[in-house]
């Protein structure tokens, strides 16, 4: 096991605890643009995607990292705006009442 | 190396902004903004990429990038609240199918040598590909599921025990990948292996544990993202997946507490593929349920002092959120005390309740967890069960050999009368016949719920 992989597996753990101390205090109400939300994130491999379609490497490659652009895409735009549309919704008093 | 350092910095700062978004998802007033924090995030890290020099050829990205987020954004503008859980269980598929082609991108980019990979790659790759694959498939099944399509659990003989050998000949195989040179036809194998395994692990799962298939598979597609991260030896990549693995976990917990069941039993106990019903069904034939009309539950309603209305999946798919809000303003107007009582699993992902009552103006301060309704139920005058079943069953409290003992409920057999809105006394989707139809002080108000919600408010302005 080299170095890299061992950094990685520490920044991993140490993500996740981060990631249970800010979670566990998004209210319930919240949880569905949380889902969202998250998903969004999780559309970082958009990163790989684009260098693997951009690397001009084989057809094959291209063709992999060319998929993989628009499903993540898919994935971060789709996210984060429907989570937005989501949010936009939530509100504490009948203020600005206006669709129905 | 200088520019190297500043892509890297970039990268860390968008994974920043995911935890400092995030943290702002703790609060309605500052989500939003924390949405945006993180959208922002993306952005930077996705600049920084494309200034990554390894890129020279920017046709296929460019129409990558254009064809995704018009897809993305179409969807996203289009789908209604109510199909909230099939669009994130999409969108989960997606994360994971782009993360699992990024991890088969770098095992085919070792093809032709004929040394294997070192152990570390040959490693990251199979747990990219295994996640990345289950995740696709797992939430196309998960959406068809939510869609309507295939609602019911399928299950056949020995059902767990295949399950099992297929995954552990996936293993096997991803072992042999990462110890043999690289092999393009058996990693394939391992790839379809891991899509078939995705949809049977979801297929005997029934429609309404559906919270927590979504919940777990949001979990899968950050810990595809990981494993992506581990292939490229990107920091930024771990660091996100890794947060959205921790999100979906908790909620998988939470789904899976408010059901009183372990995960265990969710992923294999097949429930509600039916075998309780006839039996429920039978049993519950000698017994008479009181109807109400509508004109009567408007008068119940109008002149109670308080009413908690508790919704449930019949609401999402009466699509009668509206209408619901617009019963609880006249009720409102006349001086009634409105709350609503959201159950964790009421709907078909965490939070859809919340979302929906949203999407109907309904402020979030009048929606309260059942621990904050339980307490103090006895003194509501009027609890109105809006397509909900097993989350108001007080068998789950009384009996401990219903399927569904322990399972917190919103104890509204115990407020002074209820009035359930429902379209027959088909037991739910445990298939267990519910005994708060029996009671005494509840009534049943027979129809569709959109329909009946409307009548009764008829019948209130009539008043």
């Amino acid at each position: 096991m080299t170095g890299t992989l061992l950094v990685g597996i520490y920044v991993f753990v140490l993500a996740m605890f981060v990631g249970f101390e800010v979670i566990t205090k998004v209210p319930p109400t919240l949880h569905t643009p949380l889902m969202s939300g998250a998903n969004a994130i999780s559309g970082i491999s958009i990163v790989g995607a684009l260098v693997i379609a951009g690397t001009g490497g084989s057809q094959l490659l291209t063709i992999i990292g060319f998929v993989a652009v628009v499903l993540a895409t898919i994935n971060v735009i789709g996210g984060f705006m429907v989570t937005d549309r989501m949010l936009q919704m939530f509100r504490r008093d009948r203020g600005g009442e206006g669709a129905s | 190396m200088n520019f190297d350092l500043y892509i890297w910095l970039a990268y860390l700062l968008a994974a920043v902004l995911f935890i400092l978004g995030l943290k702002q998802l703790s609060s309605p007033e500052t989500a939003r903004r924390g949405n945006r924090i993180a959208a922002f995030g993306m952005l930077l890290a996705v600049i920084a990429t494309l200034l990554d020099r390894q890129i020279i050829d920017f046709s296929w990205i460019v129409i990558g990038l254009i064809t995704g987020s018009l897809i993305g954004a179409i969807m996203a503008r289009s789908v209604k609240m109510t199909a909230m859980p099939q669009m994130v269980a999409v969108f989960n598929g997606f994360g994971g199918g782009a993360s699992g082609l990024v991890a088969a991108a770098e095992y085919v980019r070792h093809m032709g040598g004929a040394q294997p990979l070192t152990a570390d790659l040959g490693i990251s790759i199979m747990a990219g590909t295994l996640i990345g694959g289950v995740t696709l498939s797992g939430s196309f099944v998960a959406f068809a599921k939510l869609q309507g399509v295939a609602e019911a659990a399928a299950t056949y003989p020995l059902q767990k025990t295949f399950n099992f050998i297929l995954a552990a000949a996936a293993v096997a195989i991803a072992v042999f990948l990462i110890l043999s040179p690289v092999e393009p036809n058996i990693y394939l194998v391992l790839a379809g292996l891991a899509l078939v395994l995705g949809v049977l692990v979801v297929i005997p799962i029934g429609g309404a544990d559906m919270p927590v298939v979504v919940a777990l598979l949001n979990s899968y597609s950050g810990l595809a993202a990981s494993a992506a991260g581990f292939v490229l030896s990107n920091n930024a990549l771990i660091i996100s997946g890794a947060l959205v693995g921790a999100s979906g976990l908790i909620l998988t917990n939470i789904m899976c507490r408010a059901m009183n069941r372990s995960l265990a039993n969710v992923l294999f106990g097949a429930f509600g593929a039916g075998a309780a019903t006839g039996a429920a069904a039978a049993a519950a034939g000698e017994q008479v349920a009181n109807p109400v009309d509508a004109e009567d539950c408007a008068m119940m309603l109008a002149y109670a002092r308080s009413v908690v209305f508790v919704p449930g999946y019949g609401l999402a798919v009466a699509q009668a959120q509206h209408r619901l809000r617009e019963l609880a303003d006249l009720l409102e107007a006349r001086g009634v005390d409105v709350k609503y009582a959201i159950h964790p699993v009421a709907g078909r992902m965490p939070g859809h309740m919340n979302v929906l009552l949203a999407e109907a103006n309904v402020p979030y301060t009048q929606l309260y967890e059942i621990e904050d309704v339980n307490p103090d139920i006895a003194n509501v005058d009027v609890a109105v069960v809006v397509g909900a079943n097993d989350v108001v069953n007080p068998a789950a409290r009384d009996d401990p050999n219903s399927d569904i003992a322990g399972m917190p409920i919103v104890e509204v057999d115990k407020a002074r009368h209820c009035v359930v809105l429902k379209r027959s006394l088909n037991p739910g989707f445990a298939g267990i016949q519910n005994q708060l139809f029996f009671l005494p002080n509840t009534r049943m108000l027979f129809g569709s719920a959109e329909k009946s919600i409307a009548d009764v408010i008829h019948e209130v302005k009539a008043l």
